[in-house]
């Protein structure tokens, strides 16, 4: 008898590495719930709004990929991670999805055993500074302190600038963009720095946001996307289309509002983009009608940009890099055919 | 069936309560190495199949990140990971030697006020340890940095003391000593002069147990001290030179700053850690027989020296062991500093470095090391104290 539940103990012990690695998919259609991972309060990214829900384009990115998968925006779970939190919360499995204005790099995408599924953010290092130091250019910024938070791009972009301007600074880093945000009001710093959406979102939460500005100077590029683990190549696919479903969305001029009506369209690129034809969701291991509902549920590129950071929302940030291919800008969708 | 057959030894190999307990021991012994093993090899099995890096390698690489207090020479764009991991181990040790420092003495003083006979020194004592007792030690690193940061002025506005050290929310900035050639005669004198005072004491002590004569060991130690050293420095022509903090643009340049995280976890380490060493204070003192003290007092001894001769060396050993205790903790509790951003190994090793890098395992293992270390030296030292005073004691 013993023996036997021994060994049954050692068994069930056995499939655990199994488990870990287990298809993603599969596992999130089982739980029926998507835990993704976002951020602990970047205005316009993920942060929760006065009833407590989260809001964001990284939130609406969360939601988009839970409709792909499950049919229903409503079933993500959001995590709050810091910087330095996010990734060993991927690949340890706590969350499926990683959506945390996190920026694609060389190093994060080969050896941390991740891959970055696109870009859904343009974004690039800037500085936010207080009017009265009248300061107008990141060049005069020499000898300077500066607010950063720690474990990000930021930190090495930031020595980088500096040694190549030839000039000197002080880093002081902490933990959450709060306690960066609190440090810099408080007087410990004379700049902020980090990528320049953030920056915005930031400038929001000081008592008078008047009193700073963001410097026009970009010291770097900062692609923002979404993060998977490395080896599932089935839920890499899923979240990338569900990206480049809400740009082609856009190109095609489907809106949450149009969308049933665009079922009857004409177009043939409406039509496999929206199910009606063709086997882009069942190839995915989705349903057929996956963009659909993104669209209907969560909304195209353009409505998810405008609401979080764009015209509609306080931070009222230009789409500049992040407009579609064919106005200007770097958001380009493979085809869907 | 065939237990018949089997020769006795082998029965009573199985049935002898020593020898059963062996086995028994060699087999939960092997279990539990097994169980290890598993964990282990189970996780790097993990590792490996995610494409995650292993390995050491990584210390090797350019950190290239700033950091706002380093011991030693650290350079943005040439340091590498060792170097952040030894500027952050040497930060946490500042915060730690400092702090078991001030604690010490403030919690020696707070707990002999406890026991003050008079009412305003031991009511106040008591409210002090009972406040800061009480209060979360990360609330208390978050009041004195919130403190530090709202009373002091911006760099422009600093508070100037002879025009050589400032104090603005920066941090204090004070004038750094520059070490030409020569200056390593007065830390020759310097030795020399700790060395003679080691020597005049123990002369001292013999001294007053042949003869009973009272030497100043303490104001002639001070003097030889500060004394020695002084005069080397003239002698030697005045070889150390300072360079003078001056404001330059948005901040001062030249000088050492000591910067405000530090020392609001200085503030808030020492104040808390201090509660708990004056109660170990108070209870060492407690119990030493009052006979002892009345002993002294009819030998017509100062109150002064009562303490200091008499119950102290003995409230020592009550003391010691509970006070260990505290040190570990403050050295522990220094990793709270992530909060307010002060530069030590949590914040910078297992904070930005496993952030740049991503190899978690190895890195949380090494910060867990570092802990660990620390702990084992204090109380392997202390424990050493201990055993000398208990010795003495008797």
């Amino acid at each position: 008898m013993k023996v036997t539940k021994i060994a049954l103990i050692l068994g069930l012990a056995s499939t655990l590495p199994n488990l870990v690695n287990a298809a993603t998919l599969e596992q999130v259609i089982k739980k029926g719930v998507l835990n993704c991972g976002v951020s602990t309060g970047i205005p316009g990214f993920s942060a929760t709004d006065s009833k407590g829900v989260w809001k964001g384009i990284d939130v609406d990115f969360c939601r988009s990929v839970a409709t792909a998968v499950l049919g229903d925006a409503s079933k993500v779970k959001y995590i709050p991670l810091t910087a330095k939190e996010r990734f060993t919360a991927l690949q340890s499995g706590e969350i499926d999805l990683l959506s945390r204005a996190s920026t694609w790099t060389a190093t994060r995408d080969t050896s941390l055993g991740l891959n970055f599924a696109g870009v859904n953010y343009y974004d690039g290092q800037g500085f936010l500074v207080k009017k009265e130091i009248g300061v107008t250019s990141a060049k005069e910024l020499d000898g300077a302190s500066f607010c950063i938070q720690a474990g990000t791009t930021t930190e090495l972009n930031l020595t980088d600038y500096f040694k190549s301007n030839n000039m000197e600074y002080k880093a002081v880093t902490f933990d959450t963009s709060g306690q960066t945000i609190d440090a810099f009001k408080k007087g410990r710093c004379d700049a902020v720095t980090s990528d320049a959406s953030q920056l915005y979102g930031l400038r929001i939460k000081l008592d008078d946001p008047k009193s700073a500005v963001v410097l026009p100077d970009i010291i770097s590029k900062e692609p923002l996307g979404p993060v998977v683990r490395q080896g599932d190549d089935e839920w890499f696919n899923v979240v990338r289309w569900s990206l480049f479903a809400t740009l082609e969305a856009e190109e095609l001029g489907v809106t949450s509002s149009n969308v049933d009506k665009q079922l009857k369209s004409s177009n043939p690129s409406v039509k496999r983009l929206l199910g009606v034809t063709g086997k882009a969701g069942e190839n995915l291991g989705l349903k057929s009608d996956w963009a659909y509902q993104i669209v209907k549920q969560v909304g195209n590129y353009e409505e998810m940009f405008d609401n979080n950071v764009g015209k509609n929302s306080p931070l009222n940030i230009d789409r500049g890099l992040n407009n579609l291919w064919n106005k200007g800008g770097l958001m380009y969708a493979m085809p869907i055919r | 069936m065939n237990n018949s057959k089997l020769p006795p030894t082998s029965l009573g190999l199985f049935n002898s309560p020593k020898n059963r307990a062996i086995i028994f021991q060699v087999l939960s012994l092997v279990v539990v190495v097994l169980c290890i093993f598993y964990f282990v090899n189970n996780m790097f099995d993990n590792v490996a199949k995610r494409g995650i890096t292993t390995g050491f390698s990584f210390l090797g690489e350019t950190a290239g990140f700033g950091i706002s207090q380093s011991l030693i020479h650290y350079d943005d764009t040439s340091s590498t990971f060792l170097d952040v991991f030894i500027v952050g181990l040497l930060n946490t040790m500042l915060v730690g030697v400092i702090g078991i420092i001030l604690a010490s003495g403030l919690g020696l003083l707070i707990g002999i006020g406890r026991l003050s006979s008079n009412y305003l020194i031991s009511k106040l004592s008591l409210v002090y340890i009972e406040t800061f007792r009480n209060i979360p030690i990360l609330l208390q690193i978050l009041f004195w940095y919130n403190v530090v940061l709202a009373a002091l002025p911006s760099p422009r506005q600093s508070i100037s003391y002879f025009d050589s050290i400032f104090i603005n929310n920066r941090g204090l900035i004070v004038p750094d000593p520059i070490f030409e050639s020569g200056s390593f005669s007065i830390l020759v004198a310097f030795v020399l002069a700790c060395i003679s005072v080691v020597y005049l004491s123990k002369w001292a002590n013999k001294r007053h147990d042949l003869t009973g004569e009272e030497f100043p060991v303490v104001k002639v130690s001070l003097g030889i001290l500060i004394g020695a050293p002084l005069l080397m420095f003239f002698l030697a022509g005045q070889p150390i030179s300072a360079d003078y903090p001056a404001l330059k643009g948005f901040n001062f340049k030249g000088g050492l700053t000591i910067i405000p995280e530090l020392l609001a976890l200085i503030f808030a380490l020492s104040i808390y850690t201090a509660t708990y060493i004056a109660e170990a204070v108070r209870a060492g003192i407690e119990a030493v027989p009052p006979g002892q003290k009345e002993a002294a007092k009819s030998l017509g001894l100062k109150e002064h020296v009562i303490l200091r001769k008499v119950v102290l060396p003995q409230a020592l050993r009550v003391i010691i062991p509970p006070v260990i205790n505290q040190y570990l903790n403050l050295v522990k509790n220094s990793s709270l500093a992530t909060a307010i951003g002060y530069p030590e190994i949590v914040t910078l090793f297992s904070g930005t470095t496993l952030n740049q890098v991503g190899q978690a395992i190895e890195i949380i293992l090494m910060t867990m090391a570092v802990y660990l270390v620390f702990s084992i030296v204090i109380s392997l030292l202390l424990n050493w104290v201990n055993a000398r005073m208990e010795i003495k004691g008797r």
